[in-house]
């Protein structure tokens, strides 16, 4: 019988084989890895008036505008974990103005939709909106940024052809993972798996 | 008016970074990193002052004054462009301009980045690869396009103001080539 013809997606240097998506490139080059990773757990995990779970709102929607698969699943989940359900993530997606959350939100992920277009398509009235909900200097200046750190990692991810694994169960696991451990490297990083 | 209350007179990303010092840490670490440590790594062809020419090009794809304007000096303080003409032309037309094919082609990827990570093809890379870039250089080309995607968005997503002044881009673009990327604000000669 004839071998099947296999068409392997490949990322475009070599990476480690037992970690896909961002968690390859962030093994592969440590001294890169440490300041996006800080910068990550301040942003998503530090004190803040928004929730966590309101920041990886933010974190979803821009990765899905991005279309990068590998980033909107794991921060979906992560937004899901930490909302206790499943139906806001989604929403937020597919429409912002009719998704369950605060006047306040759907301000801060339009800025956020914005900033993924370009930083000059912020609108001060997307700002004034903002503001107006109640929103203050530091949500909107973290909502900004944030929507910027992921269009970095997005870029990254896809511009490297990462591998993006397909079974749900990987980002359960991914998903527990930044909820429960965060976003900095754990002691020892990610040893392959024994063969 | 910037869309948030910075302390007014900071130019660009000095605004939102004194505003919020915690992350401007991490920040500048990371451009510190990326533009000027790993220059000198054995498994690195690509200079501090390329490396900086990336992240102008990128810029000026999204159409960042202030960032392509610093960059862009620091890039020619490298290069030893005094007159700016080396980087107008690669802001221009880089496939034209005076520079290596193996950085045009990075500058190829690095323009697949700035408009979606998708938008880099296998054939960029081999390009690359043929005229000489390693693994390395690859990663950092990407990886600088991406990072100038996020510091651009910061920059306009928040409105900041720029100083129009090139003397003062000078003066800054010395400062980071002797300094590196911190918290001091060198804009200012001292008067």
């Amino acid at each position: 019988m004839a071998a099947p013809i296999l068409t392997y997606i490949m990322p475009h240097i070599p990476l480690p084989d037992h970690l896909p998506g961002i968690t390859g490139l962030l093994e592969y080059r440590l001294d890169t890895a440490m300041p996006i990773r800080e910068l990550t757990q301040i942003l998503l995990r530090g004190e803040s008036t928004l929730t966590q779970g309101e920041r990886e709102l933010i974190a979803a929607l821009v990765s899905s505008r991005n279309c990068t698969n590998f980033c909107n699943a794991a921060h979906t989940k992560a937004a899901d974990l930490l909302l206790g359900e499943d139906q806001t993530a989604a929403a937020v997606k597919a429409d912002i103005e009719t998704a369950p959350i605060s006047e306040k939100m759907k301000a801060l992920l339009q800025i956020a939709a914005q900033t993924q277009k370009s930083g000059r398509a912020v609108t001060s009235e997307a700002v004034d909106r903002a503001h107006t909900a109640g929103a203050t200097d530091r949500e909107i200046h973290d909502t900004v940024l944030i929507a910027a750190l992921f269009c970095l990692y997005n870029k990254y991810v896809d511009g490297m052809a990462t591998v993006t694994p397909t079974d749900p169960a990987y980002y359960d696991t991914l998903g527990d993972r930044i909820v429960n451990r965060g976003y900095n490297r754990p002691p020892g990083g990610y040893p392959a798996p024994q063969k | 008016m910037p869309h948030i209350d910075f302390v007014p007179g900071l130019p660009g990303i000095r605004g939102p970074m004194a505003f919020s010092p915690e992350t401007a840490r991490p920040l500048n670490d990371l451009v510190n990193v990326l533009l000027r440590s790993n220059a000198t790594h054995p498994d690195s062809t690509l200079s501090e002052g390329e490396r900086e020419l990336i992240g102008t090009y990128v810029s000026s794809r999204n159409d960042c004054f202030f960032c392509q304007t610093i960059h862009g000096a620091v890039a020619s303080h490298h290069l030893g462009d005094t007159d700016w003409s080396l980087i107008q032309s690669v802001k221009q037309d880089y496939i034209h301009a005076d520079i290596s094919e193996k950085l045009k082609a990075l500058l190829t990827i690095a323009g697949s980045v700035q408009q979606g990570g998708k938008h880099v093809t296998t054939d960029q890379i081999d390009k690359a690869r043929a005229e000489g870039a390693t693994d390395r250089d690859i990663h950092d080309t990407i990886l600088i396009a991406a990072a100038f995607c996020m510091f651009n968005r910061y920059v306009d997503g928040l409105d900041t103001r720029a100083p129009e002044n090139p003397e003062l881009y000078r003066y800054r673009a010395q400062k980071v080539a002797e300094y590196g990327y911190t918290h001091e604000d060198h804009y200012m000669p001292p008067a």
